[in-house]
């Protein structure tokens, strides 16, 4: 099995998962997918041999991982494992911090979007990402804020009431804020502010949902909600979220990837199927990590 | 049962904590605090004097000091002396200037610190930071020796052709064709000297923009310019005004520069081509050398109006910059 | 897939455009430079400014309709703002080229040795350059410095320590007058020394007036640039200095003023670059003698400014040399000023 296939040369010293960080390890995922029960919504994402630096200091080494369109995958692991910084190479977001550098490729419907002559800002329509901490536009109302991706993005919608309608429903908000669209944002709770940020990026029609802790700054109850409004998105579109919540993971997605860092870059031990990884990882670490012995 | 419970408990009295500073603590406090109270008591005590020193002039002109446009002391074949001083036409002429320079100074400012702030490469950031620094540090005399020599031939160019395709808007209009030493060339001097603190002030109001709102404009799929306008400009306009205040209260009371670029005339002249102006801070300094008692008086009263127009201005516009600095944190 | 080996992973920025997708943008660049020089030579329009105007008018268009035909309407805008902001940009760095340029090349001619050992005592503003000095500007600008210095640096520093240290119910107030007080303008701290001092005291026109002027510029400039560095100083310096019994003021003396030594010296250097140009202060203050005057305390003294003031006001082909030669001295030291301040101020910012 060509576990070095996108290795540096370097050791990687993964001697107890030989497959995890290979494509097979996915494809056996593949199949295991959740069959949707309908037609396929494209490829999907596919991440291959991501490196990511700061500087010089390689803060996430080769991960390779495909994401199944109609699926939700967990990304979990200890602070500093890099999970973030991956979540954050899938739509380019990672390069706004001026030392940072790359390697490997992401396709978009086996498209990379690092290639030359990419849009970047066309990926990120594509490629949504919703926040820690919410972050709605304070200066604009809560009908402008779910809108305003298409004003940023200078598109044009034909029937704007009704997207807003349909994205407000989708992110599980509608009902609370349809009687004040023209409020300011600021208002909300903080689980409605994310709920609205989510509506906010729903509002482009993105392929696929980023999502990086969405819920570590919220209570018990909106995080809940946001549980459940991931449930229903992800009949319609592929979902990656970041959480430190191993029971989230167990409660929300259909694929969990473990991240682990043993004091140099972040890789990727294991991925699978959620019941998998949390019943009978194959890693030793993973299952430390998932019964709670360290992280 | 039931009463206890309703009966909350009494929680008890704070303890009050007292800490007795030693001598040589208290004597630090007591020095440190003086000096704090120090600016205070100069900033008073600039006020208090140029007023009281000035006091004949306003008891005397009355509220004409402000208005009145002639500055003239006559002596009558008797020996009398009359007196006629007022500000009212360099009051007006300091507040064209500025506003020219304001006009000039504040977009050109607000782009280069976006462009510094969003577009430079990061190899040159440091550098072109740099020179804008140092530009505020530049003494006032040479960008009057500069605008006098360099700057008025062009600019004098720039007001023919103003004139020349714009004379129907009645500020490029003028009674003669006589461009030198206008309200124009000093409010385009000193729109440069104000660009420094203009620049660096929306730099750093740029600079403190909620990252995470940043993120969420990319995150959207905008570009650059559209990030800049939805998030950047809204969370920072207020803080230019500031800034742009800030630069208006330098305006005002720039004294050398001006000096060196304007004709100094007694007279209300609203064409800023045309060169006749007036500013309070020059007019002190032509006047200065051949003022004698009376004159004196009224020149120090003239320094008062300057110190409280430019004391408001710069205190309206610290107010402004500093609580659009906070809400960014 | 799985025959290719990618050989050790290097890190790349796939995001930064390669020098071949620059091409484009440079030869529209070209383009436009020759398209500006027809256009200009054709139309009636002539002179810097309409290559300028023209050029930019193109530059841009051109480059954003690229944008718009390859991106879409929100690119070619996005370029649109790229272009002026860094036209903007590049109007406001003019000045400071030519200035600097015109300095020099206006200033060297009148060099020589005698400058730094002559006064005005024996010369005239519009004798040949050759002529007398502008040494007792030098000393009557080096006392200013120098008193300045004295009367500022501790003031400003111990304010700075009230506001930093202390942080009393009046700190949010001083704070606010510091903040006024930087906005005084020149001439009023002049006009002020003059009605406070020269007329009313012993104390008159002399270096000690003018730089007493000068000290009421230079303290807020102190002060922030001060406060500045003693907040950069971490607050587990001054608990750990009080938990181990040392009182406040052995904790400040001790352990904050030397941990924040080096952003003080900077904040002195500032304070002199903002106060060593001043022109209009001095005008009231210090009488703008052309003699050699080394007694700060009594008679008119020189300074670099008033020296060039003066040679501006004469108007003369031989004093406007004297001007532009005293403002290239005047510029050179506050350039040396400015160098110091910055690379301590940077090392400061690495620590």
């Amino acid at each position: 099995m060509p576990i070095n296939e996108y290795s540096d040369g370097e050791d990687m010293s993964i001697d107890a998962a030989p497959a995890t960080n290979s494509l097979a390890g996915v494809a056996s995922a593949h199949a295991n997918a959740r069959q949707p029960g309908n037609a396929p919504l494209g490829s999907g994402l596919e991440a291959r041999g991501i490196h990511a630096w700061f500087g010089k200091h390689l803060a996430l080494e080769n991960v390779s991982l495909d994401f199944a369109s109609g699926t939700v995958t967990a990304l979990i692991g200890p602070s500093g494992c890099g999970k973030s910084t991956f979540i954050r190479t899938l739509n380019r977001m990672h390069e706004f911090i001026p030392s940072a550098a790359m390697a490997g490729e992401v396709l978009l419907d086996g498209q990379d979007i690092y290639s030359k002559g990419m849009d970047v800002t066309k990926i990120r329509l594509q490629i949504g990402m919703v926040f820690q901490k919410p972050n709605p536009f304070p200066s604009m109302t809560i009908g402008e804020n779910v809108l305003s991706g298409l004003k940023l993005a200078q598109l044009k919608v034909e029937n704007k009431d009704e997207l807003m309608q349909e994205c407000l429903e989708r992110a599980g908000l509608w009902a609370e804020v349809k009687d004040r669209l023209g409020a300011h944002a600021g208002g909300l709770s903080g689980g409605q502010q994310q709920r609205l940020c989510i509506a906010r990026a729903l509002a482009v029609k993105p392929k696929v949902l980023l999502m990086d802790e969405p819920c570590s700054a919220l209570d018990p109850g909106s995080t809940l909600r946001i549980e459940d409004t991931i449930g229903q998105l992800a009949q319609t579109m592929t979902i990656i979220i970041v959480t430190h919540n191993m029971q989230q993971a167990a409660r929300v997605s259909d694929y969990t990837a473990f991240f682990l860092s043993d004091g140099g870059p972040g890789n990727m031990i294991e991925v699978g199927p959620t019941n998998e990884i949390f019943s009978r990882p194959r890693d030793q670490r993973t299952e430390n990590y998932v019964s709670g012995r360290f992280g | 049962m039931s009463a206890t419970i309703s009966q909350r408990p009494v929680p008890p009295a704070a303890r009050e904590i007292t800490t007795k500073p030693r001598t040589s603590d208290r004597i630090f406090r007591g020095v440190v605090t003086g000096f704090g109270m120090a600016s205070l008591a100069i900033l008073t005590l600039i006020g208090l004097f140029l007023a009281l020193r000035g006091f004949q002039t306003f008891k005397h002109e009355g509220l004409h000091f402000l208005t009145g446009v002639k500055w003239e002391s006559v002596t009558s074949d008797s020996g009398k002396v009359t007196t006629d001083f007022g500000v009212g036409a360099m009051l007006i002429g300091t507040v064209l200037i500025a506003c020219v320079a304001l006009v000039v100074g504040v977009p050109l400012s607000v782009l280069s610190a976006l462009y510094l702030s969003f577009y430079v490469p990061e190899r040159l950031k440091k550098l072109l930071v740099s020179v804008v620094d140092l530009m505020a540090a530049f003494p006032s005399i040479l960008y009057g020796l500069w605008g006098f020599f360099i700057l008025m031939p062009m600019v004098e160019y720039w007001a023919k052709l103003l004139y020349k395709y714009l004379r129907w808007i009645p500020i490029f209009d003028a009674p003669q064709p006589f461009f030198e030493r206008s309200p124009f060339v000093a409010g385009i001097v000193l729109a440069i000297m104000i660009i420094p603190i203009v620049t660096s002030v929306s730099r750093e109001i740029f600079a403190q923009t909620p990252l995470d709102r940043v993120q969420a404009a990319y995150a959207l799929g905008a570009t650059r310019w559209a990030m800049i306008k939805t998030v950047v400009l809204p969370f920072g306009s207020s803080g230019i005004v500031g800034g742009a205040m800030l630069g208006l209260g330098r305006a005002f009371g720039e004294t050398v520069a001006v000096f060196s670029v304007l004709n100094i005339v007694f007279k209300v002249n609203f064409h800023i081509l045309y060169g006749t102006g007036g500013n309070i801070a020059s007019m002190i300094i032509l006047k200065w050398g051949e003022a004698t008692g009376d004159e004196t008086k009224a020149l120090l009263a003239a320094g008062f109006i300057l110190f409280v127009l430019t004391l408001l201005v710069n205190m309206l516009a610290n107010f402004i910059v500093r609580r659009t600095l906070k809400s960014g944190k | 897939m799985a025959n290719t080996v990618i050989s050790p992973v290097q890190p790349q920025k796939p995001w930064k455009a390669t020098k071949l997708e620059l091409l484009p943008t440079v030869l529209i660049l070209l383009g436009t430079v020759v398209a500006t020089y027809v256009f200009v030579a054709v139309t009636p329009m002539k002179g810097k400014l309409a290559y300028a105007f023209i050029f930019f008018v193109f530059g841009t268009s051109a480059i954003s309709i690229r944008n718009w035909v390859k991106l879409g309407r929100a690119a070619a805008k996005d370029a649109l703002a790229s272009s002026i902001a860094f036209t903007g940009a590049a109007i406001v760095f003019l000045p400071v080229i030519s200035i600097l340029w015109t300095t020099i090349y206006k200033g060297i001619p009148g060099l020589h040795w005698t400058l730094f050992t002559q006064s005005m005592f024996t010369a005239s503003y519009s004798d040949p350059v050759s002529k007398g000095g502008l040494l007792h500007a030098l000393v009557g600008t080096l006392y200013l410095i120098f008193i300045s210095i004295i009367v500022s640096v501790p003031m400003g520093i111990l304010t700075a320590l009230y506001l930093t240290e202390i942080k009393g119910r009046g700190s949010k107030f001083i704070q606010f007058v510091v903040q006024a007080m930087s906005g005084v303008p020149s001439v009023v701290a002049g006009l002020f020394i003059f009605a406070a001092l020269i007329v009313s005291t012993p104390i008159k026109a002399s270096a000690i007036a003018g730089a007493f002027a000068l000290s009421i510029l230079m303290i807020p400039t102190v002060t922030r640039t001060a406060q500045e560095v003693l907040l950069l100083v971490p607050n587990d310096l001054r608990e750990a200095g009080q938990a181990l019994g040392a009182t406040q003021w052995r904790t400040v003396a001790t352990i904050v003023v030397p941990a924040a030594r080096n952003g003080l010296i900077t904040a002195t250097i500032l304070g002199v670059a903002r106060i060593a140009g001043e022109t209009a202060p001095l005008l009231f203050t210090i009488g703008g003698s052309d003699n050699l005057n080394w007694n700060p305390f009594k008679d008119y003294q020189g300074a670099l400014p008033f020296y060039v003031w003066k040679g501006l006001l004469l108007g003369t082909p031989e004093s406007i040399q004297r001007a532009w030669t005293g403002i290239l001295v005047l510029l050179t030291l506050v350039l040396i000023l400015f160098v110091l301040a910055r690379t301590l101020g940077g090392r400061r910012m690495k620590k």
